[in-house]
């Protein structure tokens, strides 16, 4: 059994692409999703339902996570794929790090995983706390793929996951498997994105080039393979379902520090450096407009 | 269980009426074997090896090593915020004290407190489980404070956290003011709560948290016109439950009127009547309200309680007053300057005391002249202890304080400066037991003052052990007597000499060899 996961910046289309891959790769393989995400999104495209009773929810309703019995929250979608949520509290209160620690070992528990080909966690954004990096922790995932776009704060937060993975890759020899570029039309955006694999030792497993029809197969709750199996777009996910069954190039990422991403994005036109910075200070002074701190 | 092997066979079944206790029954033979044959699949080291490295530890080498650590902690002298929370809030009338949080938190502090006392402890606690760490404590605290007060019927239900809840972020006043509105306990029902990371600060932290919560809900909207003419009194983290009864003794004899924040001398010793009495706090709440119309209040522990005394000063507009009565020096301070500011004079019968303390001092100066010691507790008990040593003549020499702070290593620091016995003297702030250990293997001295924890150094080093402080799990009734005041320094320095005496026979008992002078008259 391969376990993987999907991380990266909010927003950047990680549960699109993880579903639209795990679609790829259901033909041939018996997988479950394990969405990590209080918002519940992961598993939409493949059950065809605004959002599934999660493991946090029920266990909310029911006063503990003893009390839920696997089927109920344990579905089965498009292809046999089996898809679980874990969710999480109410804004503001508890700790959702702790709910997904709680809902995995639930899972394991219950003998989720048992006759599976493949595992993949779709999990929120950053690795914000211990929770959060649960997925990578204690033998679970070992291959990480890091949805990633040329923008700075994406790449940002790609960097800090693979300081993540560092953190526990000689502890429970968990590895990055490489970033999947979701593409938003950047200038340079294939270049950019291979020169910051390049940085943290890892290679841009596929370029998915942006495409209207992710957002009409969206509408329709159901991921591109299948609403329009022949597509174009839906023979990129299948490539890339491809790509990472067949991948070898797992690393131990060497992460940069904040100057070198900077530099980067420098290097790349995202970002102007310290000279233009001055210039741009100085021009404001010229023209009278002077920065108080009130 | 069929499969697995039956090791019991060879242990004869005890007669009913002969059961040995542990100490001995483990010398058998049976276990005996048991044990030994039990090595070979620990993957234990060969006892010279072990042997070899024990001695080790203690050398010069070892002692830098173990000063270099940096991440680690063996064996603090100190325990966590909850516990010092409890402590003060069941000093009031019918109060109990409530910790959010899991019940293995709360039942460790119950054992702890009931294991020095040798009394039952009541508190509750929200019995959080992992469901409640993931939502929150909301849930757990409506039901728990309604099934606190619907059982228990206090007056008062003082709150207090623990770390899980402070991980996660619960907003205790807003769950207090939900439990209320949502009806769970009555409006009125006084809930002070404090926040009291058992990661933050140690027991003496979470004492002021929970005592400024309790007083400043306590005394909400009280504040009069005029002052009621009395006095308030808190002794800090106390463990000798006599001394409040020494110090309301003390003022009795004066004749002044007074308040003491938190008496939970009856808490701690109540009367065995034959039958059980659930609050046994001694502070009325009623009198709380009105400590805020008091003339002054006394504190006995400044680092205990520097949150609440700002409460005081400032929110109070009330004088505060710091003093330690304890030897001679402190309490010739208290009581003189107890007389100025209350205008009435020291009781002969204090005058009196005061001569006899002396008096036994210099009947056993002798013995304690110039004996190197070494202790450690909180910064107020180890202040006092330390003044109270260099009255004696004796040389501070390792003082280990865990749970430390700068102006308290200041104060210490001026104090031995400033004293001939004081020159040897090195102040460990934030140093845990393990330290300890090195530094009596490496710099031996003849007595060590500590708590119950102390007899582990005392097995490691042979340094004879005096128990001040606390928690005392192994010797019984210590906390019934005084160290306050004239009659607590002779009872201090009771147990300091008398054990420097047991120490000195127990060196000389050997027949034809040592007991040259095993004096039958010391």
């Amino acid at each position: 059994m391969r376990q993987i996961a999907f991380y990266g910046k909010g927003g950047i289309g990680k549960s699109t692409t993880s579903q639209n891959t795990i679609a790829g790769l259901a033909d041939t393989q018996r997988i479950m999703i394990v969405g990590c995400d209080p918002k519940a999104d992961s598993t939409r495209l493949m059950l065809h339902s605004k959002a599934q009773t999660t493991i946090l929810h029920l266990a909310a309703e029911r006063g503990a996570v003893e009390d839920l019995e696997i089927e109920e929250v344990l579905l089965t979608g498009y292809k046999g794929v089996k898809c679980v949520e874990s969710g999480g509290p109410e804004p503001g209160v508890g700790c959702a790090g702790r709910g997904i620690i709680t809902a995995i070992n639930f899972l394991e528990e219950e003998g989720a995983y048992e006759d599976l080909d493949f595992v993949s966690y779709d999990v929120l954004g950053d690795v914000v706390c211990g929770g959060f990096a649960m997925p990578i922790r204690e033998g679970k995932a070992q291959e990480i793929y890091i949805v990633v776009s040329g923008e700075m704060m994406a790449m940002y937060a790609a960097n800090n996951i693979a300081r993540g993975i560092l953190k526990y890759a000689h502890s429970g020899g968990v590895r990055l498997g490489g970033l999947i570029c979701n593409s938003r039309n950047v200038d340079q955006e294939v270049e950019l994105i291979e020169a910051l694999a390049e940085k943290l030792g890892t290679q841009m497993i596929h370029f998915v080039p942006r495409d209207n029809i992710v957002q009409h197969a969206e509408l329709r709750r159901m991921t591109v393979i299948e609403y329009a199996p022949d597509s174009k777009q839906a023979e990129e996910y299948r490539t890339l379902a491809r790509k990472i069954e067949e991948n070898r190039n797992l690393v131990i990422p060497t992460p940069i520090s904040m100057d070198e991403l900077e530099e980067l994005l420098v290097e790349f036109g995202l970002l102007g450096g310290d000279e233009e910075y001055e210039k741009a200070v100085a021009a404001d002074q010229a023209a009278g407009k002077v920065l108080t701190n009130v | 269980m069929t499969d697995t092997v039956d090791n019991t066979q060879n242990i004869p079944a005890p007669e009913p009426g002969k059961i040995q206790d542990h100490f001995d029954l483990f010398q058998n033979d049976e276990y005996q074997d048991l044990f030994a044959y039990k090595r070979q699949f620990e993957g234990a080291h060969s006892s010279n090896k072990v042997a070899e490295v024990a001695e080790w530890t203690k050398s010069w080498d070892y002692r830098e090593k173990n000063f270099a650590r940096e991440a680690l902690t063996v064996n603090p002298a100190k325990a966590c915020q909850p516990l010092g929370s409890l402590f003060v809030a069941s000093g009031f009338e019918g109060t109990l004290p409530y910790s959010h949080g899991s019940q293995g938190c709360v039942a460790y502090f119950r054992t702890h407190l009931t294991r020095n006392y040798k009394e039952p402890f009541q508190a509750v606690s929200s019995s959080m489980t992992e469901d409640a760490a993931v939502f929150g404590g909301l849930n757990n605290m409506k039901q728990g404070l309604e099934n606190a007060y619907t059982l228990y019927k206090p007056k008062m239900i003082a709150l207090c956290t623990t770390c899980m809840a402070e991980v996660i972020g619960d907003d205790l006043g807003g769950f207090v003011a939900t439990a209320k509105n949502e009806g769970h306990i009555p409006q009125e029902l006084p809930v002070p709560w404090a926040h009291t990371p058992s990661f933050v600060g140690s027991h003496i932290t979470g004492y002021d948290n929970m005592l400024k919560a309790i007083l400043k809900t306590l005394t909400k909207d009280k504040k009069a016109e005029t002052t009621n003419g009395k006095f308030n009194f808190n002794l800090g983290f106390d463990p000798y439950v006599g001394n409040i009864r020494e110090l309301k003794r003390i003022l009795g004899l004066f004749g002044i009127d007074y308040t003491i924040l938190s008496d939970n001398s009856d808490t701690f010793d109540s009367p065995n009547t034959g039958e059980f009495k659930m609050y046994n706090g001694l502070t009325t709440l009623e009198e709380t309200a009105d400590s805020i119309n008091a003339e002054g209040t006394f504190f006995f522990q400044t680092y205990t309680t520097p949150k609440t005394q700002e409460l005081i000063a400032k929110d109070w507009e009330q004088k505060t007053y710091n003093f330690r009565p304890f030897g001679i020096k402190g309490t010739d301070e208290f009581l003189m300057n107890l007389s100025a500011i209350t205008g009435k004079p020291i009781p002969q019968e204090l005058q009196q005391e005061r001569g006899r303390a002396v008096d036994a001092l210099t009947d056993s100066q002798a013995w304690i002249h110039g004996k190197r010691i070494a202790l450690y507790g909180d910064p107020d008990h180890v202040f006092n202890l330390t003044q109270f040593l260099l009255e004696t003549g004796a040389e501070p020499v390792h003082i280990v304080v865990t749970n430390s702070n700068e102006e308290f290593e200041a104060e210490i620091r001026e104090l031995l400066t400033n004293s001939p016995y004081g020159q040897e003297a090195t102040v460990w702030g934030k140093k845990d037991l393990w330290h300890l250990r090195s530094l009596l293997f490496t710099e031996p001295v003849d007595l060590l003052i500590g708590n119950s924890y102390g007899k582990y150094l005392w097995r490691d080093t042979h340094t004879p052990l005096v128990r001040i402080g606390y928690p005392i799990f192994d010797r019984h009734h210590m906390h019934r007597y005084p160290t306050l005041g004239y009659q607590g320094a002779i009872n201090l320095f009771n147990w300091i000499i008398n054990t420097i005496l047991d120490e000195l026979d127990r060196q000389t008992i050997v027949p034809a060899k040592t007991d040259i002078s095993f004096d039958l008259i010391r």
